[in-house]
């Protein structure tokens, strides 16, 4: 049984793919599906479209569909409780402290490859495959797993998986990193899956329509806290005072709808402020910044940073790597320099930092 | 890789006698039995056949056997059924926060509805306290619905006397017999109830089949509106071939109480061999086939798990739509924690299991949570 390999299925195109995949190339695997979220739980802003969600009946319905077609075990586990504290929560606090979350990071972070990888070392697997576009590879010189960018820069997801650990990369398959999104559906076509023409959703799993200011409300009405009364001042960069906003959460760093105001040239958010619940507003170029400060580093192929060092760095996920140089300034906290100014850095949302396609490390926006 | 199946609580396989008698009346009984000719008198014969031997082996009247297509409908028809007929004055019920689902959410909607439902706590051993049973029937009280033996840990409820104190109050008594009645002596004059729900499948029926006992005397609200069958009590085409299943099954000579020995076996081998194990419920008041075990510090979903991939169907708490599973409300309610709900197993036997079988799920249990202890240490925690 120590040869076993849990297979991460959501019932999608690509995690079936990496079922079939495996179970073609003779490994002994089992399939499991993570119940994290009851997208009928906040009924105020369920939809109909929450059927084809993430987590739906439905995705589990493929899931298991996808495994018997397959021809392994499978299993439905219910993390809830364990992606409610680490990465419901935090979302919620995130946006009411004016920073913009990104989820998935800490969903891989703290539930795929901590909890999942927990749980398949229960069921007695040595190694768990996801569907994730990235490359694992181990360097026999610096003794590092390393973490390269996907064969496919368009479906490229190392931006969410910065915070994985050696330990978890060392039992961690991709098998999808060297394959194109297209050449994943040719062969999901061949495998005849259930799942092979599924189209794909982009959105934060469980947040409806995208609507996080909706969302947000709704969980704090189930909480029983009245909606954070955060309307405020809407001011420019001198501080002077354009109008008021009905929620400082509900803006984020470089959004430009939804103000209100009528204004000469477009007016974009350019920082948010919940303490004085101040939203302040500007132009594209105020937007613009050369530097910015990452905390809570985690070094995936470079074992950490001794002096400052070229990188290319992300600021967003389908934001094209900017050239910088990145200097340490504590063990897990470092400033990045631009070449050249970068719009609209988020606080919340990651730094990626990478050399060519290699995945350096990456930290959170201060 | 050989299944073994240590999991009847929640459903058995169709015994072998069952499985002749069902596939009889479905070859060759092929009338409505409510039809006048000779194919319609041979299926109502057939069905009648069926009532008396249910009603035999629960100590009835064959006609206060109403066949349904399960234990929930069961629990649903009588439920609404006597509180749909329920005086305004009398809109008062009294269950326990054990029950199953079919109960509970029965319940629930019945609150929505207007009713008044008052929800009785258990103690540590999953009991319920007839002093409670007493303060809380009151003269508003119109049904008390408690069930007989619980499906998580197999503890039995004192129903004889919480039958009388129903009695004395003027209130209908409800119990879900389901993972009683069928396998073990039932009688429901002793036990002193007036609805009795059955499930075919917990003893070796088919999924798909139940009934419900009304003493004589209950009128019933009808759930379903259509033809006059079951006396009007259950419109609907009977299920004759079901009901000749459920009926054969009543007959089969196992004696469930025959498991008893085996259970203990179980019981005593984990507790023996594994450390940080206990016993969740009453070890005196349960059913034989049942033990429901708590292992310190491990979530029962994984020893469920790991167990299956090494052949053996175990189960913990209950699945919930997606087929995940959630920390049992009885267990919450008997007053463990969630994370003691959440490390607990229930392991429920049935006629087929063997003293071999029972040993080597011993084995499989211990080596599985040797190995999760093992491994926990070093999990990472970022």
């Amino acid at each position: 049984m120590s040869d076993l390999i849990a297979v991460a299925m959501s019932g999608g195109v690509d995690s079936s793919t990496v079922a079939a995949l495996l179970k073609r190339d003779g490994h002994n695997i089992a399939g499991l599906t993570m119940q994290l979220w009851n997208q009928r739980r906040l009924p105020e802003v369920a939809t109909d479209a929450t059927t084809g969600r993430c987590c739906s009946l439905d995705d589990v319905y493929d899931a298991r569909r996808v495994a018997e077609h397959v021809g392994l075990p499978y299993y439905v586990v219910n993390l809830e409780r364990q992606f409610e504290e680490s990465v419901v929560a935090p979302f919620v606090d995130d946006y009411l402290a004016g920073r913009t979350p990104v989820p998935c990071t800490r969903c891989n972070t703290f539930i795929k490859f901590d909890q999942f990888l927990e749980l398949a070392d229960s069921v007695g697997a040595k190694a768990i495959a996801t569907g994730h576009y990235a490359r694992i590879r181990h360097n026999a010189e610096t003794a590092r797993w390393e973490m390269h960018q996907a064969v496919d820069l368009t479906k490229d997801q190392t931006y969410f998986l910065w915070g994985l650990t050696q330990p978890q990369l060392a039992r961690t398959l991709f098998p999808l990193g060297e394959m194109t999104k297209p050449e994943v559906r040719a062969l999901a076509g061949e495998f005849q899956l259930p799942t092979a023409n599924k189209h794909e959703s982009y959105e934060i799993c469980f947040v409806p329509n995208g609507d996080y200011a909706a969302f947000i409300d709704a969980w704090q009405r189930e909480k029983g806290i009245e909606p954070a009364a955060t309307e405020g001042r809407v001011v420019d960069t001198e501080g002077k005072d354009l109008g008021r906003h009905d929620g400082a959460h509900h803006f984020t760093v470089g959004q430009r709808k939804g103000l209100g105001i009528a204004a000469k040239d477009p007016l974009y958010v350019i920082s948010t402020d919940p303490q004085s619940k101040t939203v302040v507003v500007g132009s594209n170029a105020d937007l613009q910044r050369s530097r910015l400060i990452a905390r809570d580093i985690n070094w995936i192929s470079w074992s950490g940073l001794a002096a400052p060092a070229p990188v290319s760095v992300r600021i967003r996920n389908r934001h094209t790597p900017a050239a910088a140089t990145i200097y340490p300034l504590s063990e897990n906290r470092a400033e990045v320099v631009f070449d050249q100014p970068q719009r609209a850095v988020t606080p919340g949302q990651a730094a990626v930092f990478y050399s060519g396609d290699l995945v350096a490390g990456g930290g959170w926006i201060e | 890789m050989q299944h073994v199946y240590f999991d009847h609580n929640a459903t058995t396989p169709v015994a072998p006698a069952v499985l002749r008698d069902l596939t009889a009346a479905l070859v060759e009984v092929n009338g409505n039995a409510s039809s006048i000719h000779h194919f319609g008198q041979v299926a109502k014969l057939r069905l009648e056949k069926a009532r008396r031997e249910v009603a035999a082996r629960i100590g009835c009247d064959p006609k206060e056997v109403v066949f349904t297509s399960g234990g929930t409908e069961s629990d649903n028809l009588a439920i609404f059924g006597v509180a749909k007929r329920a005086k305004s004055a009398a809109r008062h019920i009294v269950t326990t926060t054990i029950e199953h689902p079919a109960v509970l959410n029965a319940c629930a909607q019945l609150e929505r509805e207007g009713a008044i439902v008052t929800y009785l706590p258990v103690d540590r051993e999953g009991l319920v306290d007839l002093d409670d049973v007493k303060r809380a029937i009151r003269p508003g009280t119109g049904l008390v619905t408690i069930m007989h033996a619980n499906n998580e840990t197999g503890t039995v409820q004192p129903l004889r006397e919480i039958a009388t104190l129903a009695q004395r109050a003027g209130a209908i008594f409800h119990s879900d017999g389901v993972q009683v009645g069928g396998r073990v002596p039932v009688n429901v004059r002793d036990l002193g109830v007036d609805l009795y729900s059955l499930s075919g499948h917990k003893f070796g029926a088919p999924k798909g089949v139940g009934a419900l006992y009304v003493r004589k005397g209950i009128t019933l609200e009808a759930m379903f509106f259509g033809g006059h069958h079951e006396r009007d009590r259950r419109a609907g085409t009977e299920n004759v071939p079901g009901a000749a299943a459920i009926g054969t099954a009543t007959q089969l000579d196992f004696d469930w109480n025959s498991l008893a020995p085996l259970r203990d076996r179980l019981e005593q081998g984990i507790m023996a061999r594994v450390p940080g194990t206990c016993v969740n419920g009453s070890l005196i008041h349960r059913l034989p086939n049942t033990t429901n075990i708590q292992f310190a510090g491990i979530e029962g979903e994984a020893i469920v798990i790991a167990l299956d991939l090494r052949g053996f169907a175990v189960s913990s708490g209950s699945a919930c739509s997606s087929g995940a599973v959630e920390p049992s409300h009885v267990l919450l309610a008997m007053g463990l924690t969630p994370e003691e709900a959440r490390s607990s197993v229930r392991f429920s036997l049935g006629p087929g299991n063997t003293l071999t079988e029972v040993d080597s799920l011993i084995d499989a249990v211990e080596a599985t949570v040797t190995h999760l202890r093992r491994i926990s240490p070093q999990v990472v925690n970022v």
